[in-house]
């Protein structure tokens, strides 16, 4: 019996608006009517903008450690609006421009980078999870978010972010190996910048796609260039639409680049080349925007200019309203705890001690004082 | 569990083994038959992806019940059961609870090796934000199980393998038993012997021995860790004027440490003697079936104790 072919594959890579501004008008076509393109333009100023304010707001001691999006915005902001409003929305920590697109107030991620739990009290009807640090457990959770979903008989469906770096975690394959077997409408949306921290995608993953990861799961997988928002766009409009359809789960690379810092306790520049920076910073997707907005006439300085005004307003705005909210108190900090707090619980916020049970309330004079106050 | 699903659509149990084969320990007999493979999923050896799924169904608003095939196996889940579950509704400012019933058998289950043999509720019970269950009769498995599963936080529901094979009255009809409540096994009026779980049964033997010889226990069995049941327990040890508590987790920093704790606090001047801890010894459980025996808390190791803090020995 001769040898025979059991198995071949191909991953397609889609740029539509390549890193020079030169636009496919054929696969273009339709994906992003000019007004929206506006939208999207102006989305990726503000964040970037607030990238620059946060940076500054971390250095001089009012915000705790910040992760940039500087590079990444087009990602998550063309899947934001590639999806219905009401499919979840399950990121790791550089989506900012995809959570604002849907609506989550600017002051909720500079509240949560400022160190307040209540940033990630996101409201519910915006569908997304809250800021996942710890790397890859999100990808379980949109999978349990869409299986439900499916469970209900409800079309929505689940696109969770990650970077390159993730997928070396056993989340992920757990994620990818449900997913597929249970037919679980999910979209694993890769944003591979290349670098998880200091460790290059080399040691990540040594075949030539992230994207053949989800390969061996059995599900479909695509590339595209992430610095580009037409292909982001169409390519998870159009992975929707088959995992919609299907039920089925996709998973997405999009090549990106972090122009910025890990966070702000990095300093990328210890480890990376700045000749790979700068050829980046070409590639940059605001800039192709921009440049095709003036070819189509939509766009020039003063109105340029315009929108640098109205941005800075509306940040700045933002981190009055964030730095406004009065610090938490302790007995806050009880109030998530349980869906009703237990006595052992109730008596260390009502007595203050934390080492043990404490003194019961009446004998610490505790509940006296309340009544009487 | 059935009788919860056939009240709540939005309950489903999963876990490995669970459908087609009714679960490794036949505890899920008939449940595919009844319920479909919608409601009752068999899942890949993937403890943390099942565990970590069942997280963001909850969130979605269903009410999952995770099936460990033993609670030894959790280990690998560590991150989705104390990392995510009993933190969601925190780190979200209260947005997303997490009910979800994680179960299985816990502890040594007979010869079956020292990493299958886990008593979780040392480690877990240390952990905010879950609930602790750990039934140790028929009647209780019923009543506990249905208020975990109607509890809107994650609740670890510790079974034993060799608590499956007893056999009790269960009614047929409704009834509940609400956490944090212990029942009192036995009443006595000379020492008080505190447990949860398996132990309980060598507590009760103890008991029984040690009544013989004219020494009155009131064993307590607390059915829950977390929230654990302070008022009954202060309320015995005031009465008897003496405590042994039996755990078999392992001693240091255990549940068991935690009511010696608390009731030398609140009971000190109660007490005639010191509260003694009859835990399993610091060696992982033994293969061998005598070394088993001899290293968890046994009766002969609590007739010991009670006697030491009623000053018979």
């Amino acid at each position: 019996m001769p040898t025979k072919t059991v198995f071949t594959a191909e991953i397609q890579y889609l740029s539509i608006l390549n890193e020079h501004g030169k636009f496919d008008a054929k696969l273009g076509k339709d994906v992003i009517p000019d007004k929206d393109l506006l939208v999207l333009y102006e989305h990726m100023v503000r964040c970037r903008y607030l990238d620059e304010v946060a940076f500054k707001l971390q250095r001089s001691g009012r915000m705790g450690t910040y992760p940039q999006n500087m590079g990444q915005e087009a990602t998550s902001l063309g899947a934001a609006y590639a999806l219905n409003k009401d499919d979840w929305l399950v990121p790791c920590y550089r989506e900012n421009c995809g959570l604002f697109y849907r609506g989550l107030p600017m002051e909720y991620i500079l509240l949560h980078w400022m160190g307040d739990e209540r940033g990630n009290a996101i409201p519910r009807e915006l569908y997304c999870t809250p800021l996942a640090i710890p790397i890859g457990t999100q990808m379980l959770h949109a999978t349990g978010l869409a299986w439900a979903s499916k469970y209900r008989g409800e079309k929505r469906i689940a696109c969770t972010f990650f970077g390159d770096g993730a997928t070396s975690e056993g989340d992920f394959h757990e994620a990818a190996n449900f997913a597929a077997n249970l037919d679980i409408p999910v979209i694993f949306f890769c944003q591979n910048n290349f670098w998880a921290i200091s460790v290059p995608g080399k040691i990540q993953c040594s075949a030539p796609t992230v994207a053949q990861r989800g390969l061996a799961y059995g599900m479909d997988c695509f590339q595209c260039d992430g610095n580009d928002i037409f292909a982001v766009v169409k390519t998870v409009r159009d992975a929707a639409k088959y995992a919609r359809a299907k039920s089925r789960p996709v998973f997405i690379e999009a090549v990106t680049y972090r122009l910025g810092d890990h966070t702000t306790a990095d300093d990328a520049r210890r480890y990376r080349d700045q000749a790979e920076v700068d050829m980046w910073k070409q590639r940059d997707p605001i800039l192709r925007v921009r440049q095709l907005l003036k070819e189509r006439k939509l766009w020039n300085d003063s109105k340029e200019a315009a929108l640098k005004e109205k941005v800075e307003k509306e940040v700045h705005a933002a981190v009055e309203r964030a730095e406004g909210i009065a610090a938490p108190s302790r007995n806050d900090f009880f109030d998530h705890m349980y869906a009703e707090l237990p006595e052992d619980l109730r008596l260390q916020r009502d007595t203050m001690q934390t080492h043990s049970l404490g003194e019961v309330l009446e004998e610490s004079g505790v509940r006296s004082q309340e009544s009487g106050g | 569990m059935s009788e919860e699903m056939r009240r709540d659509a939005r309950i489903y149990l999963l876990g490995e083994e669970v459908a087609q084969y009714n679960g490794a320990y036949k505890v899920s007999r008939g449940m595919l038959d009844e319920f479909g493979p919608r409601r009752v999923i068999d899942m890949p050896i993937s403890e943390s992806g099942f565990a970590g799924m069942a997280i963001g169904s909850a969130m979605m608003g269903l009410r999952p019940i995770v099936e460990f095939m033993s609670w030894s196996f959790s280990l690998v889940a560590a991150d989705p059961i104390l990392n995510n579950a009993p933190k969601m509704l925190y780190m979200s400012g209260g947005q997303f609870g997490c009910p979800i019933v994680f179960r299985g058998n816990d502890g040594a289950g007979g010869q079956l090796g020292s990493t299958h043999s886990w008593c979780v509720e040392g480690l877990y019970s240390n952990v905010p934000g879950l609930k602790i269950a750990i039934p140790s009769n028929p009647y209780d498995a019923k009543g506990l199980m249905k208020t975990a599963i109607r509890d809107d936080d994650p609740v670890f529901f510790l079974e034993s393998e060799r608590l499956l094979s007893i056999k009790g009255e269960v009614p047929e009809e409704e009834y509940t038993i609400p956490f944090g409540k212990a029942a009192i096994r036995r009443e006595g009026t000379d020492c008080t012997i505190v447990s949860w779980g398996r132990p309980v049964h060598f507590a009760m033997e103890a008991a029984e021995t040690l009544a013989k010889e004219g020494i009155s226990c009131e064993v307590i069995d607390g059915r829950t860790i977390r929230p654990m049941d302070w008022t009954t327990i202060f309320a015995s040890v005031r009465k008897t004027n003496a405590c042994v508590v039996v755990d078999q987790s392992w001693s240091f920093a255990s549940p068991g440490s935690e009511v010696a704790a608390q009731v030398s606090e609140h009971c000190f001047d109660d007490l005639d003697h010191p509260v003694l801890r009859v835990h399993s010894d610091d060696v992982p459980a033994p293969y061998a079936q005598n070394l088993e025996q001899e290293m968890l808390p046994n009766p002969r190791k609590i007739i010991a104790a009670v006697k030491k803090v009623t000053y018979r020995a």
